[in-house]
């Protein structure tokens, strides 16, 4: 499994209010959801995005609410992959759990700018920076969690279980 | 090496006499819960599901609390939606308008949660319920579902921070201010995927509702769980609520810590959070002057009785500062029917404030108080991040209910020394 785009970049402790502002919970459908994504840290990301490009960040992503809303979002809005030095718990478990690919690792979250063009594979955790010609050695998913993401989210590893 | 208070109660729950940290788990859960805007999100995931029904129709509950009474159509529907699945199910905790209160306020009140318990629900405060000794943590919508139908979650079995909190809280000192202090010490991701456990002589000082204001805020510090040791306090509290059995657990001498923090309870000043993260907390001698439009009393941290008291005894005979709106919200039907009795009511609305029916509304940014550009409020809530409340440029300061009623007053953020109390 691979991912590859043009890198958003964000900052230390993106909070899901930020991610998905609660006035818009009330209409919890993905492509409702997805045009309203980061609407509060930057107004202009849901034009600008494009299918398969990816968010990197730094410490604590997604911190805050539980809304599984916030992930929803973010696959809604056509990225394909999350790196972050590290992710808040809940939004880590969300993303698995409805098959929206994150990584953690802190040097490409230091060494990746927003434009660059990245691409990472998810078997072996490696990312690269092909703007940059660099390379990075993200932290791969246990076998259990890589599961869930291959059903494509819990609900289908439940089901195929 | 042993196990601390939280690992005690998962290895309890998934079968097995010892867990450490970093381990997988599917462990049994004792109650599944969801609100408005994340059960019907759950169901949505649940009816993709090869299942009939609900593992337990006694042990999930869903309270209708965060966009209620409904704030427009769109709400209005999802409540309809959680409502109808919770028909079709049987479920037997299901709370809307009327009978709902804040969840976390509601569900210890009800008895529905009590010490030894494991407990999942889709609303990130949810780790408020380690007050009583359970284990207890927030997930999103898809855990909710595979938890109503399988009865069971899992989880990473985490390490831990230690607490130690010792001596008599200084003067105006809550639960509230004491986990702003903590998370201005260790940060909003000090304790990312760790239990937080409370531990030490001071604890003997705090009441179930300071206690349950600190478990609360524990995913403020990116906590999985915070945690109580159970005690008097605790028994006679579940004693009073409850009729289910509960386990108590207690950590190993032996027990593994991350980090150990003692904390002096005596040397504490009343502290808040200012925007727009939690962990940016200043005492209140360090704040300056900060002018405010909104003063917002209540949400699943500080909506408790003993938060009305406090608020209600420095709000009495005196009157809200001109030009700033007061909200003051019961977290719960049986808190507000308190605040009635007791005469509190009296003095929220004599001194200007108006006084809701219980709902997350304004803490959130839902309704019930929302703020425009450039205005500020302090607030008894848990989190001051950008829009949290309204507009993406407004302001959220976070106190204690002390300090959010002598603002109130005053106009500005204030201690209630300041009035002469």
């Amino acid at each position: 499994m691979k991912a590859s785009g043009t890198v958003f970049k964000f900052g230390d402790n993106v909070d899901t209010d930020v991610i998905i502002p609660a006035r818009y919970l009330n209409a919890p459908a993905p492509e409702d959801l997805a045009k309203h994504c980061m609407e509060d840290i930057d107004v202009n990301f849901v034009k600008n995005v494009k299918k398969g490009d990816i968010i990197v960040a730094e410490k604590n992503f997604g911190c805050g609410s539980s809304r599984e809303h916030a992930p929803i979002s973010i696959k809604a809005a056509g990225v394909s992959c999350v790196i972050a030095e590290t992710f808040a718990r809940i939004f880590y478990r969300n993303a698995i759990n409805i098959g929206l690919p994150i990584i953690e690792c802190k040097e490409a979250a230091h060494g990746i700018e927003a434009g660059d063009q990245v691409e990472v594979d998810f078997d072996s955790g490696m990312i690269y920076n092909r703007t940059k010609g660099t390379e990075f050695k993200g932290q791969a998913f246990p076998e259990f969690m890589q599961k869930i993401i291959k059903a494509e989210g819990l609900i289908n590893y439940i089901n195929h279980k | 090496m042993g196990m601390t208070m939280t690992q005690k109660i998962l290895a309890a729950h998934c079968g097995l006499d010892k867990v450490e940290a970093g381990q997988l788990i599917e462990a049994n859960l004792d109650l599944v819960l969801g609100n408005d805007v994340t059960s019907p999100v759950a169901i949505k995931e649940m009816k993709k599901m090869n299942v009939d029904g609900v593992f337990d129709k006694d042990k999930i509950a869903i309270v209708l609390d965060h966009f209620t009474p409904n704030k427009d159509i769109k709400s209005a529907e999802l409540c309809k939606c959680a409502k109808e699945f919770a028909n079709e199910k049987g479920i037997t905790n299901f709370f809307e308008t009327g009978e709902v209160g804040i969840e976390h306020a509601l569900l210890p009140e009800k008895g529905l949660v009590v010490a030894g318990d494991v407990v999942i629900g889709a609303d990130s405060h949810t780790c408020t319920y380690g007050a009583l000794g359970a284990f207890s943590t927030g997930v999103g919508s898809t855990d909710m579902a595979a938890g109503m139908a399988t009865g069971q979650a899992w989880f990473k079995v985490p390490s831990a921070l230690k607490f130690v909190l010792t001596g008599k809280p200084a003067k105006w000192i809550s639960g509230k201010d004491i986990i702003l202090h903590i998370i201005g010490m260790i940060g909003v991701d000090g304790a990312l995927y760790k239990s937080m456990e409370f531990v030490g002589d001071g604890i003997q000082y705090l009441s179930m509702d300071d206690r349950f204001s600190m478990t609360n805020m524990a995913i403020e510090a990116g906590g999985k769980n915070g945690i109580f040791p159970v005690d008097d306090v605790t028994i006679a509290y579940m004693k009073e609520h409850s009729t289910k059995e509960y386990h108590v657990y207690e950590a190993d001498e032996d027990a593994e810590y991350d980090e150990t923090y003692t904390i002096d309870l005596s040397a504490l000043k009343p502290t808040v959070a200012f925007p727009h993260l939690p962990e940016n907390t200043r005492t209140i001698d360090e704040v300056g002057e900060v002018k405010i439009d909104q003063v917002v009393i209540g949400s699943c941290t500080n909506g408790h009785i003993e938060d009305m008291r406090i608020a209600a005894k420095i709000l009495e005979g005196r009157h809200v500062a001109k030009g700033v709106r007061c909200i003051v919200i019961p977290a719960t039907q049986q808190i507000y029917l308190q605040c009635i009795e007791e005469g509190l009511v009296t003095s929220f609305i004599k001194a200007g404030a108006a006084v809701s029916t219980p709902t997350c509304g304004p803490c959130l940014g839902g309704h019930m108080g929302i703020l425009a550009k450039g205005e500020r409020a302090v607030a008894t809530t848990n989190r001051n991040f950008v829009g949290r409340m309204g507009d993406p440029e407004s302001e959220v300061y976070l106190a204690s209910p002390a300090v959010a009623a002598a603002s109130a007053v005053t106009g500005k953020i204030s201690c209630p020394d300041e009035l002469g109390l």
